[in-house]
């Protein structure tokens, strides 16, 4: 019996090494930008793809949305094979620096703060702020009545600083940080919030589609700055090329419209 | 050499310091870090205090001998040691909250997760401790003609009190350090208030070094004090 035992164990044993072994020579397999630029490119970008309709995952495991068919699009456009790798959107920017992905793409809004760690592509989108509210909610009009409000906003965002605006006017006010703004919309749905301020495409997805029915937007879209930029690793002047290039061409050659309109057409 | 030039040395190695910018993020914002230390202890202390009270009566039904009783504890411990703490917070707030107490808050929420969490684990302690003080003592309190509860009260558990002491210690530093979790759900404590700096500064190395370093006291001050219960406890 024991020996049985034992012979069961050994076995599980040398099966757990040999997968590890081959684990580790397929990742040694992985094309390296170095490795493959006799062939194709490689362009690592990390994107934070919980932001529909920009970044999300679809059930399959492939990231969809917006943002991810205009990296590829440039990715395409320059000869690029474009890599995607989730992140948490406020490890993007340091990722960035670290040299662990090559750009960010993440419906990332270019301001001055920002800019002090990376450098910016040209914008590739307009996008204002929008406050959304629980749909029986009748007292939040502006961003005038947020004063004093619970508000949610996912971290790192123009929506968490606007959020944070409102709280240096109003001390009264609370503001909840999530990772992800998924979960700040949880939180409105529930109750735990009165309002949460986020960029307006998004919001208007999650209005249309997840929260249909239990939330609204009010007031006009406003903005602290509205681009969205693609932050690359300050000094790396080369993919800003690249991707600067990708972008001009992607818009004159018509593809930029198209997904456009693939990802915002019903909505506009 | 001159007390003078001391003071100008110094003087420079504090200035070129103080040119860091990670520092000057850090040292501006120690108070917020502290604020964030301080609803950690909040969470860790009221989660302890009803974890041993859950874990008390948990290991005390599983060793019952009650049949409802044991199964009750057992879907407990196991559920709660079996499933990772994030998903329970995440669960318990989003989830099972809102339908039995719709307006808690997501502190109450952050100490009902790490409280049924640490509630599991420090009931296999002391079921683990029970079953460690030997057999003889009941068999002994049993013929002196002491009930069943009587004999466990005074005589195993004190018994078993000792036993358990350093792992629940370790349990402890364990739920210090699980609360970082609770920022998931908005709960501001320690990691997340160095999430919400980072995400604006990006000084990654000073600010999760400090938050590093400010988990590291409490954790510290809580084994030296468990070490110093530890040898009162075995001189008595």
């Amino acid at each position: 019996m024991k020996r049985t035992v034992s012979l069961v164990l050994a076995a599980i044993l040398i099966l757990g090494m040999a997968f590890a072994v081959t684990a580790c020579s397929k990742k040694e397999q992985t094309p390296t930008p170095q490795q493959t630029d006799t062939t194709k490119k490689v362009l690592k970008v990390g994107s934070e793809t919980t932001y529909p309709p920009f970044e999300s995952s679809s059930a399959n495991g492939q990231y969809d949305g917006f943002d991810m068919d205009l990296i590829r699009a440039i990715g395409a456009a320059e000869g690029y094979e474009v890599q995607i790798q989730s992140l948490g959107f406020d490890a993007l920017i340091p990722a960035v620096n670290a040299g662990k992905i090559d750009c960010a793409i993440s419906a990332m809004t270019i301001n001055d703060e920002r800019k002090q760690s990376v450098d910016f592509s040209d914008p590739y989108f307009n996008a204002g702020l929008i406050i959304a509210v629980a749909e029986n909610d009748t007292t939040i009009k502006s961003l005038d009545d947020l004063k004093g409000k619970r508000l949610a906003a996912e971290v790192g965002t123009t929506g968490k600083a606007a959020s944070d605006a409102v709280k240096a006017k109003d001390p009264k006010t609370t503001v909840k940080t999530f990772d992800s703004v998924g979960e700040a919309f949880m939180e409105l749905e529930k109750g735990g919030v009165d309002a949460v301020i986020n960029d307006r495409p998004v919001t208007d997805y999650y209005v249309k589609n997840a929260e249909k029915g239990k939330v609204k937007m009010v007031g006009e879209e406003f903005s602290i700055d509205a681009q969205y930029g693609i932050p690359v690793k300050k000094g790396n002047t080369a993919i800003i090329k690249v991707i600067n290039d990708g972008l001009a061409k992607i818009k004159a050659n018509g593809e930029y419209q198209k997904i456009y309109d693939k990802w915002f057409g019903a909505a506009k | 050499m001159p007390v003078a030039s001391f003071h100008i040395i110094s003087g420079n190695i504090i200035d070129s310091m103080m040119g860091i910018r990670g520092l000057q993020v850090v040292s501006t914002h120690m108070m917020y870090f502290l604020g964030g230390a301080v609803l950690t202890l909040e969470i860790t202390v009221l989660s302890i205090l009803i974890g041993m009270a859950l874990g008390l009566v948990a290991a005390l039904s599983k060793i019952s001998g009650l049949k409802p009783l044991v199964w009750l504890a057992t879907v407990y411990i196991d559920f709660f040691r079996g499933t990772p703490l994030f998903v329970q917070i995440l669960l318990i707030y989003f989830g099972v909250l809102p339908m039995i107490l719709p307006d808690s808050s997501n502190f109450t929420a952050a100490v009902i997760a790490c409280s049924l969490n640490s509630g599991a684990y420090v009931a296999e302690i002391v079921r683990a401790g029970i079953q460690a003080v030997d057999r003889g003592q009941m068999e002994a309190a049993r013929s002196l003609g002491m009930s069943n509860r009587q004999a466990m009260w005074h005589v195993i558990l004190p018994q078993a009190y000792k036993i358990v002491i350093p792992p629940l210690i370790n349990e402890f530093i364990a739920v210090l350090k699980d609360t970082s979790l609770v920022a998931v759900i908005a709960a501001e404590e320690l990691t997340l208030r160095g999430k919400l700096l980072y995400s604006t500064t990006f000084e990654a190395a000073w600010i999760w070094g400090t938050v590093a370093m400010i988990y590291f006291i409490m954790t510290k001050t809580l084994s030296v004090l468990g070490d110093w219960v530890e040898r009162r406890l075995a001189n008595e």
